[in-house]
């Protein structure tokens, strides 16, 4: 069965490009554009890994992630942030609010399907 | 979809970015603090960025940064956003719009000047901000956070330690690498003890386990010894550690690269083998453990594997307050949870589904392409005409009108008549970004002149079709210029006169009967009516002792070649008068005016059809031929007298109206529909405004009546027929063609239409 990737990023470029990549990688995409709607198809979509923005307008993706984690089912679910930033700080905040990895843009579809392996069975 | 498409999509969203930058630099600049303002900014940036990089656009990744890292200064409050600051970044904005289009159209930007911004945003960035460690760690080479050095010894509540048994990994294999036969590839030792952080965010040893397994051969050996027993087990706790024994030649950093996930959830030493066989490999027996990947891949039994066991118990610990604190949260949660849930969180759950909803209902919009909807109103089009017809026949052949046929067409007739409103709809957009394209020209001009200006808009959301907002942008910026760079006078020049030293600009949009209104207003020194008239008289538009109204004298700078600049300056002499605009204007089928109070400033303002796939026109008879005249060039209509019709010199005829004159123009001769002028008595006279303010009595010979018809391209459809705008399909099925009103009234004057062209084929 196909894995099925949430991806939550507020840009066009960058959901197309997501949604290229994966879909090549043999994944089923469902796509939201920020953080409130990403926790409003999470349970729709019921995916097996999530890849989410950070700058978000409504919900950011830090807000995104807490609310992930708070869904009973979802908790333990696989988060990636796709990030601009190698920030150090920045990813500490990710993690803290529950993030599983991180990928650091520009976007390069190994490193993402590289990373999405790491975290999934 | 390939990169191409996407890069596509790339740049529009750009543009969209771009505007939604300048509109909220703008409204920080008008004073607005709301941290949503600055967020909004800042995101725009990031975005544009961010998909720059995926391109790589380095001009555009980096100018990008800079301002980024400005912007976040201001967004954490390091830097107040004053209106000298925002002048920087709205220059900054127009940089990132010039280095998006030359990333998308090539050509080059102006160094110097996007350089310069560089200096001064990081000026900014660093001046006011506490040494921003933010801007060159950015910068920096992916920095890697230093792992958490676990040997400090581990204030672990587990024992451990004493039961390994200890695993060891084969050399066998060593000599068999071809290329690698001088450099053995090093052995590590790991030491991997998870936290229940790690399960909680989502990482699973077993995973990073197989990862490590990619980077060489590699023995393992779980410790299971902290597992205790079934009752006392707590299923989301970390029991299990592993030993890893690792031979590869990828380096440290590839192994550590494994956990950078992890590090900070776990405990991880990595100790070269050198460093530990001395103890722990001789004293204790090795035996090597075939590592079996396959294991992986079926369910894990790790502590997640347990905890979701668990799942109903956990379940309940999800508390009302838990659930009540994040109300978007509760809005996809609650709708969808089981009932018991629900009940407890349903009050909160409904408000919040409310804002939730609410949010989202502002920004809902779907992206069509363009041509689409020109299809779609294209066969509304012809809905309308096809409706048109059906209704003509019916009466023809049903002259008394069975009620329930007539009843049926009417109800038809509206309803076409609303479809064809609201695809019109579909293609309205508010005239916002020509607008903000505005405010760009007014900073650039007023930079170049020195000049002090404020732009203000009102009405940006005001709608009309997108065809002719793409016609409006050039004659507004020429506008623009000409209100800066004419209209307001120097500040110091300002401050003697008591004004503000700032001048304003204010454009304007409204819809007015069908017609959207763009006003253009300064508060500069009006037109120099003296000199307007003066250039005239040298130029020989006018007569030395005309007498004109000061109306007359304002509109005289809409004629060809007019420039009162007394040197032609930089900008508005770009070889493009006044004339041109007008011209632009009237193209659209729209008009301008301008009224000026000396002292005070200018107002120039100009009437447009709301589409240009529409047209309210007067449907006439010339010759036989059935001609469409648009409505908004029809001044009045009159039956002329014989009385009122002068002969003037061999073939020209006047006509008098309320004791002026006119010259009056036979449609059917000018377009070569007959030989010989009409008798105008036996005919209609349509009196028109045409270019250049003059009127015009066109003769037709009958009004058939008024309507609105359907834009169809000549050019498109045929090849352009001078004298002649477009054409329509009337009720009857006939094609009607439009009137090109200027080109016949130039035509009268003496500049033919292509005789070769026979009309009467087309029609």
């Amino acid at each position: 069965m196909k894995k099925k990737v949430l991806t939550v990023d507020d840009s066009r470029t960058i959901r197309n490009m997501l949604l290229v990549t994966l879909n090549n990688a043999g994944f089923e995409t469902i796509q939201a554009e920020d953080g409130v709607e990403g926790l409003e198809v999470l349970e729709e979509a019921n995916p097996d890994v999530i890849v989410t923005d950070i700058n978000m307008p409504r919900l950011d993706g830090f807000g995104f992630i807490e609310g992930v984690r708070r869904n009973e089912k979802y908790r333990a679910i696989p988060i990636l942030v796709l990030t601009t930033e190698s920030d150090a700080e920045k990813k500490n905040r990710a993690r803290q609010a529950g993030a599983t990895g991180w990928i650091v843009k520009p976007f390069d579809p190994t490193k993402l399907i590289d990373a999405i392996e790491r975290v999934t069975a | 979809m390939d990169m191409n498409e996407i890069k596509e999509i790339f740049f529009q969203e750009c543009e969209e970015q771009l505007a939604e930058l300048e509109s909220g630099l703008l409204r920080l600049n008008d004073g607005d603090r709301d941290p949503e303002t600055v967020n909004a900014v800042f995101r725009a940036v990031h975005s544009i960025k961010g998909g720059a990089g995926a391109f790589g656009l380095d001009d555009l990744v980096s100018f990008a940064h800079v301002f980024e890292t400005t912007l976040d200064c201001v967004r954490s409050n390091r830097l107040e956003p004053t209106q000298d600051v925002l002048k920087v970044m709205l220059k900054s904005a127009d940089v990132l719009a010039d280095l998006t289009n030359v990333a998308r159209d090539g050509g080059s930007v102006d160094q110097a000047r996007s350089k310069q911004l560089i200096r001064e945003l990081e000026a900014l960035a660093n001046g006011e901000a506490p040494p921003a460690a933010e801007a060159p760690a950015a910068k920096a080479p992916a920095a890697k956070a230093p792992a958490p050095k676990a040997a400090a010894p581990a204030p672990a509540p587990v024992p451990n330690e004493e039961g390994f048994v200890p695993v060891t990994f084969s050399f066998d294999d060593f000599g068999g690498e071809e290329e690698e036969v001088i450099m053995v590839a090093p052995t590590y030792e790991i030491s991997f003890k998870p936290k229940s952080d790690l399960y909680s965010k989502g990482n699973e040893a077993a995973l990073l386990l197989r990862d490590l397994s990619r980077l060489g051969e590699m023995s393992i050996h779980c410790n299971m010894d902290a597992l205790p027993s079934l009752e006392q087990m707590d299923p989301e706790a970390a029991y299990f550690s592993w030993k890893i024994s690792i031979t590869s030649d990828k380096g440290e950093d590839a192994i550590r690269a494994v956990f950078e996930f992890a590090e900070w959830d776990c405990e991880l030493e990595i100790t070269t083998a050198e460093d530990t066989s001395a103890e722990a490999g001789e004293e204790l027996p090795m035996q090597p453990v075939p590592f079996d990947l396959s294991i992986l891949d079926e369910e894990p039994a790790g502590p997640i594997g347990i905890a979701e066991e668990e799942e109903q118990i956990a379940a309940a610990a999800v508390s009302a307050a838990e659930v009540a604190s994040n109300v978007v949260q509760i809005a996809s949660a609650a709708s969808r949870a089981p009932a018991e849930t629900k009940a407890a969180a349903a009050p909160a759950a409904a408000a919040a589904q409310n804002t939730a909803q609410a949010a989202s209902a502002a920004g809902q919009t779907i992206r069509v392409d363009l041509d689409r909807v020109d299809r779609l109103i294209n066969l509304v089009g012809e809905l309308v005409i096809n409706q048109a017809m059906l209704s003509q026949s019916v009466i023809e052949n049903d002259a008394n009108g069975t009620s329930s046929i007539n009843m049926g067409l009417e109800e038809l007739q509206q309803l076409t008549r609303e479809i064809q409103d609201s695809v019109m709809a579909i293609r309205a957009q508010p005239v916002k970004p020509v607008f903000q394209r505005m405010a760009r020209t007014v900073r650039e001009i007023a930079d170049i002149t020195g000049k002090s200006v404020r732009l203000i808009t009102e009405g940006e959301n005001t709608e009309v079709d997108k065809t002719v907002i793409d016609k409006l942008a050039e004659p507004l910026t020429h506008m623009i210029r000409n209100a800066v760079d004419h209209g307001l006078e120097m500040p110091e020049k300002r401050i003697a006169q008591g004004k503000n030293p700032e001048g304003t600009v204010r454009l304007t949009a409204k819809h007015r009967s069908g017609r959207i209104v763009i006003e253009l207003a300064d508060d500069g020194a009006g037109i120099n009516r003296e000199k307007v008239r003066q250039k005239a008289i040298d130029n020989d538009l006018i007569a030395a002792d005309a007498n004109l109204s000061d109306e007359e004298i304002d509109n005289l700078i809409f004629h060809a070649g007019f420039s009162t600049a007394d040197k032609v300056s930089d900008l508005s002499g770009r070889g493009v008068g006044m004339d041109v605009v007008k011209r632009s204007i009237q193209a659209l089928g729209g008009r301008i005016n301008i009224s000026s109070k000396p002292g005070q400033g200018s107002v120039f303002t100009m009437s447009l059809p709301l589409t240009l796939a529409v047209l309210d026109g007067m449907v006439v008879t010339v010759a036989g031929q059935t001609l469409v005249v648009p409505l908004t060039a029809i001044v009045e209509t009159l039956q002329p007298e014989a009385s009122a019709i002068h002969s003037f010199g061999a073939s020209q005829r006047l006509i008098s109206i309320r004791n002026s004159f006119c010259p009056l123009v036979d449609v059917g001769r000018i377009l070569n529909f007959r030989a010989t002028q009409a008798n105008p008595v036996e005919g209609v006279a349509l009196l028109v405004e045409s270019e250049g303010g003059g009127q015009r009595a066109l003769m037709v010979d009958a009004i058939q009546g008024q309507r609105q018809v359907v834009i169809k391209s000549l050019e498109a459809n045929y090849t352009h027929v001078p004298g002649i705008a477009a054409a329509t399909i009337l009720g009857d099925g006939r094609v009607a063609l439009i009137l090109d009103v200027d080109a016949v009234v130039s035509a009268s004057r003496g500049q033919p239409l292509k005789p070769e062209i026979s009309l009467a084929a087309a029609g």
